[in-house]
């Protein structure tokens, strides 16, 4: 298969398992977390870049998936006593399916119009869930602790989960990859570059861009479900933070829009300056100032984030990393 | 040479003192709404801590162990304190832990102390429900939410025989909603109507069309509120918008001494506390309730809030059961724990042994304050129970 | 006094507050198709403005004009740093450029005066219409929304600088054209709309308590308001405002206090779809 033949398959092979083994061999746990963190940042990140990177429209509320696919796992698990497994999946599958549905009548809305939409349907899920008893309402869904104990107790079930998510991290980086390099991608990519000489070349914009919408929501969903069965709980401001959205934008301009490589590097380093900032005293709000200031320099200076300047330095690079 | 010995003998110190030392973590709520309860309780933790480690430190097992605090500022936020717990059980590698201040917080921090089985004592923490998903290393000091406002229909009903129309509003967070819940049942034996049964969201600013449907349902009383943020300002829009209520009775914010502040709004109102400084428990173990007062006051200036006792207390209760077990070692600990039953400043202090509710305190119970003005000033007095009350219920309030 | 028009009444004096912090909003957009995604941070920095100024010993009504050329000065140098250069570039970029503004300002307003909640204490005074009971705050709080309207309208339409500001709304080159420096008048349309944000925000902090978070649910207002009334249209967005709070009202009796948001949002993506230039009509 020609996948195997080029190099950036193995390179993200390569990051999957180091994060993987480096924790796990020496059984360091803070090691574990700090990893956890920044591999869910690269999954919300790559996702969103499928939207941001390649379509062209920015979803300010891409978070309402994380949340959601955390709430479906655990209402399944703590009301219905499925398993891991089959929870995440299908938290997956319907968060997926919702977003399609919902995509067909949002995305008819072009630029900040869509924009709005999606900060306000995270919103109203947020508060919807604040309300919605069976799902706890405001107190969010607490796991009895028999679920750890399924799993073979509560140490062995955090290393499952961890490298499950890192597998989950890895799949995100190669979907975009493969997604970018099909006639799918293709399409995209001419609809981010202008969609309605597109539909005149005959690509079907209003189904590409939904199944964009609904592929970018798949991962993100099964993360958090994996993500907050690790927190032993989900409560609606975490699960459907907007803040932790507009990070993962701006995680996806640092690194560089439409790039596999940048959305990855880009939550990587953001989240080890935003751990770095969040252990210094007094200086633990300061991540979203200096996100805000990123953000806001990465739009002034540097619109094509950090691979847009590699590849301008090294236009060989652009063949290797994608 | 003379050198090398000395450094040796510092290093021989300090691998001594070290040894001999007992490291507590917690987190503390230094911003956000929770801040003026939560620095509360750690002022009562941290005067324990001087306390204990005036006397020498702990006496475990023939050996004195020092307290040693560790903590991070949560910043009243869930998302906060699950990540600071585990670095506080996998970086810091503290002993023993102390839960933050709130039910909600509390929740999140018992996942994580249970998953690395480590021992949590839960002060400031009412929640029933935190006690029902299975764990074994959390112990509660207060008096569960299901038995906060139970004294306090008790006493309205006490008061007025006839009183029927009650509204219920309380803040929509795990410990409010609780205490609700269990008031609405309790009400409904005492002969009461829940007229309004109702939840507001925990950021509310704006109490006016919930005060609205207050007076919509002809409620003669209200009990409910949340913490002290929302509770403050609920007191002073009912006073604002002149709400004919017979009595008004929140949770937590008329407990706090700030709550004076509000002047003539707070006049009246009831609280159930956890514990005032007049409270008259006969201590088998630690400083009587008089004495934890006097201390307190030289320590910061004015009288200890519950909160402050809670956090006392909680250290309190885990040197007892260290002495108890004669060893650190966890098991024993626990098994020192479960088979607590003791009286402190605080109050009866018993575990539940129950699988379905390891840890909820059994033993503690709620007493209630109202403010009335004395000598022009207003001031706290327990007016329930009969027993132990410092004045007469003051009904109705306006 | 019949029950429902009692919070019927309160919806309507809060809806005009809301309705000029949207007019804030709209006007931006109206001008410059900018969506001002700093609104809320700005509603937050007039409350503390107010606040702070009341501790100075200035009464809050007498601050608003403080407050509000702060705010003028504020925008302006907002429009220059982060929106000038970006301008006429996608739509996406002063989208995140507004929204890094306010992530800079919700940021070191957190370390500056962290998220425990202020308070404008001043006194105020309970009255009783016709039993209906009001707090004399929230009625000077709705007559000074009514009052900067009535103001912004003279300037939009009884001055040179207000028809300028209206041409380049209309049609920046053809004003360009006409001899107006469209950049100074883009600069100062930014301002006017970052006053009348902070003025809703001091407004709203002599009636509740608030933190450098607050602003975040009145700006989602200000989305909902202008968006009823048509994004662009400032009449729209007054009406707007006072449409919303009227619904808040009427409903709130009905329904749990706390749906009243999941309605609102669910309003405000349904018209998005189904109404996207407003009940009124808007630019777009």
């Amino acid at each position: 298969m020609k996948l195997l033949s080029r190099p950036f398959f193995w390179l993200i092979v390569a990051v999957t398992f180091l994060y993987a083994l480096l924790p796990y061999l020496g059984q360091n746990i803070t090691l574990r977390e700090t990893l956890v963190l920044s591999a869910i940042y690269i999954i919300l990140a790559a996702n969103l870049n499928l939207m941001i990177g390649y379509t062209g429209y920015v979803n300010f509320g891409s978070i309402v998936f994380f949340g959601l696919g955390g709430y479906l796992t655990l209402w399944l698990i703590a009301s219905h006593h499925w398993g891991l497994y089959p929870a995440v999946l299908f938290a997956g599958l319907v968060t997926s399916l919702l977003a399609f549905l919902l995509g067909i009548g949002v995305l008819r809305l072009r630029g900040a119009y869509f924009a709005l939409a999606t900060i306000g349907i995270n919103e109203a899920v947020k508060d919807f869930v604040a309300n919605f008893e069976p799902w706890g309402g405001a107190e969010g869904i607490f796991l009895p602790f028999t679920a750890f104990k399924a799993m073979g107790g509560p140490a062995k079930a955090l290393w499952t989960v961890y490298l499950l998510i890192i597998l989950v991290m890895g799949l995100s980086l190669l979907l975009t990859y493969l997604v970018k390099r099909s006639k799918f991608g293709l399409g995209l990519f001419a609809i981010r570059e202008d969609e309605d000489a597109a539909m005149v070349l005959g690509v079907k914009a209003p189904l590409y861009k939904t199944l964009a919408y609904s592929l970018s929501a798949f991962l993100p969903a099964v993360a958090g479900g994996l993500y907050f069965f690790k927190n032993g709980s989900v409560i609606p401001d975490e699960a459907f933070n907007l803040h932790l959205s507009i990070e993962a934008i701006v995680m996806v301009m640092l690194g560089g829009q439409g790039t596999v490589t940048g959305s990855a590097v880009g939550a990587f380093l953001y989240e080890r300056l935003r751990g770095l900032l969040l252990t210094l005293p007094g200086l633990s709000n300061f991540h979203l100032v200096i996100a805000g200031a990123l953000l806001l320099l990465i739009i002034l200076f540097a619109p094509g984030g950090l691979m847009g300047w590699l590849y301008r330095v090294w236009p060989r690079l652009r063949r290797v990393l994608e | 040479m003379k050198k090398l010995w000395v450094l040796l003998a510092l290093l021989g110190a300090l691998a001594f003192a070290q040894g001999n030392t007992i490291t507590i973590g917690f987190t503390v709520s230094q911003t956000g709404k929770y801040n003026v309860e939560s620095v509360n309780q750690l002022r009562g933790l941290k005067l324990w801590q001087k306390w204990v480690n005036d006397q020498g430190g702990i006496p475990i097992g023939g050996k004195r162990y020092k307290v040693a605090l560790k903590y991070y500022d949560d910043e009243s936020k869930a998302e906060r304190v699950q990540q600071l717990y585990s670095r506080l059980i996998s970086q810091d590698k503290v002993d023993f832990l102390i839960s933050p201040y709130s039910s909600g917080l509390t929740a999140k921090a018992a996942i994580i102390s249970e998953q690395y089985g480590k021992i949590m004592v839960a002060t400031g923490a009412a929640s029933d429900s935190i006690f029902k998903l299975g764990y074994e290393n959390v112990y509660q000091i207060y008096t569960p939410a299901s038995r906060y406002l139970t004294g306090t229909l008790d006493m309205l009903r006490a008061a007025d025989a006839n009183l029927k129309k009650i509204a219920i509003v309380y803040e929509d967070s795990k410990f409010a909603k609780a205490v609700a819940t269990a008031a609405k049942a309790y009400a409904a034996k005492k002969g009461f109507e829940v007229v309004l049964f109702e939840g507001y969201p925990k950021n509310t600013t704006d109490f006016g069309p919930i005060i609205k449907k207050i007076k919509a349902a002809g409620a003669e009383a209200l009990v409910g509120g949340g913490h002290y943020a929302d509770g403050a300002t609920f007191a002073r829009q009912l006073y604002e918008q002149q709400v004919p209520l017979k009595l008004i009775a929140l949770l937590v914010a008329p407990a706090s001494d700030e709550f004076a502040q509000l002047g003539d709004a707070a006049l009246g109102v009831v609280a159930p506390s956890q514990w005032e400084p007049l409270v008259k428990y006969q201590q088998t173990c630690g400083p009587s309730p008089a004495q934890f007062t006097q201390m307190y006051k030289e320590a910061y200036g004015k009288l200890p809030a519950y909160r402050a006792a809670g956090g006392f207390a909680a250290g309190l209760v885990l040197q007892r059961a260290l002495m108890d077990a004669g060893t650190t070692d966890p098991a024993k600990v626990r098994a020192a724990l479960d088979a607590m039953d003791i009286t402190i400043f605080f109050g009866h202090i018993k575990f539940s042994t129950d699988p379905a509710s390891h840890g909820l305190q059994l033993g503690h119970e709620m007493v209630q304050i109202q403010w009335q003005k004395k000598d022009g000033k207003l001031a706290k007095q327990i007016v329930w129970p009969l027993d132990a009350k410092t004045a007469d219920l003051v009904y109705p309030i306006r | 006094m019949p029950e429902i028009l009692a919070p019927v009444l309160d919806g309507l004096l809060i809806g005009l507050v809301y309705g000029l912090a949207a007019i804030g909003l709209t006007l931006i957009f109206g001008v410059m198709d900018v969506v001002n995604l700093a609104h809320g941070a700005v509603i937050a920095l007039g409350m503390f403005a107010v606040y702070f100024l009341f501790e100075s010993g200035i009464h809050p009504y007498l601050g608003l004009v403080i407050v509000a050329a702060i705010g003028l000065a504020f925008g302006v140098f907002v429009y220059l740093i982060a929106v000038r250069p970006i301008i006429d570039g996608p739509p996406l970029m002063t989208l995140l450029a507004t929204f890094s503004v306010s992530m800079v300002i919700i940021g070191v307003g957190t370390a500056l005066w962290s998220t425990s909640p202020y308070n404008v204490d001043f006194p105020v005074k309970t009255l009783n219409l016709f039993g209906y009971t009001v707090t004399s705050a929230r009625l000077v709080a709705a007559l000074a929304a009514v009052l900067v309207t009535a103001f912004l309208y003279t300037f939009l339409y009884r001055t040179t600088l207000g028809k300028a500001v209206r041409a380049v709304a209309n049609n920046r080159e053809a004003a360009e054209l006409m001899g107006i420096p469209s950049q100074q008048i883009l600069a100062l349309a930014f301002g006017i709309g970052t006053a009348l944000a902070m003025l809703s925000g001091a407004l709203i902090a002599t009636l509740f308590p608030f933190t450098i978070l607050s602003g975040g649910i009145y700006e989602l207002k200000s989305f909902v308001a202008s968006v009823l009334g048509g994004l662009g249209n400032p009449t729209g967005a007054l009406f707007g405002g006072v449409i919303l709070g009227l619904i808040e009202g009427a409903v709130a009796p009905f329904i749990k206090v706390s749906w009243t948001n999941v309605i609102e949002f669910v309003i405000f993506v349904l018209i998005l779809l189904f109404f996207p230039t407003g009940l009124f009509g808007g630019r777009r």
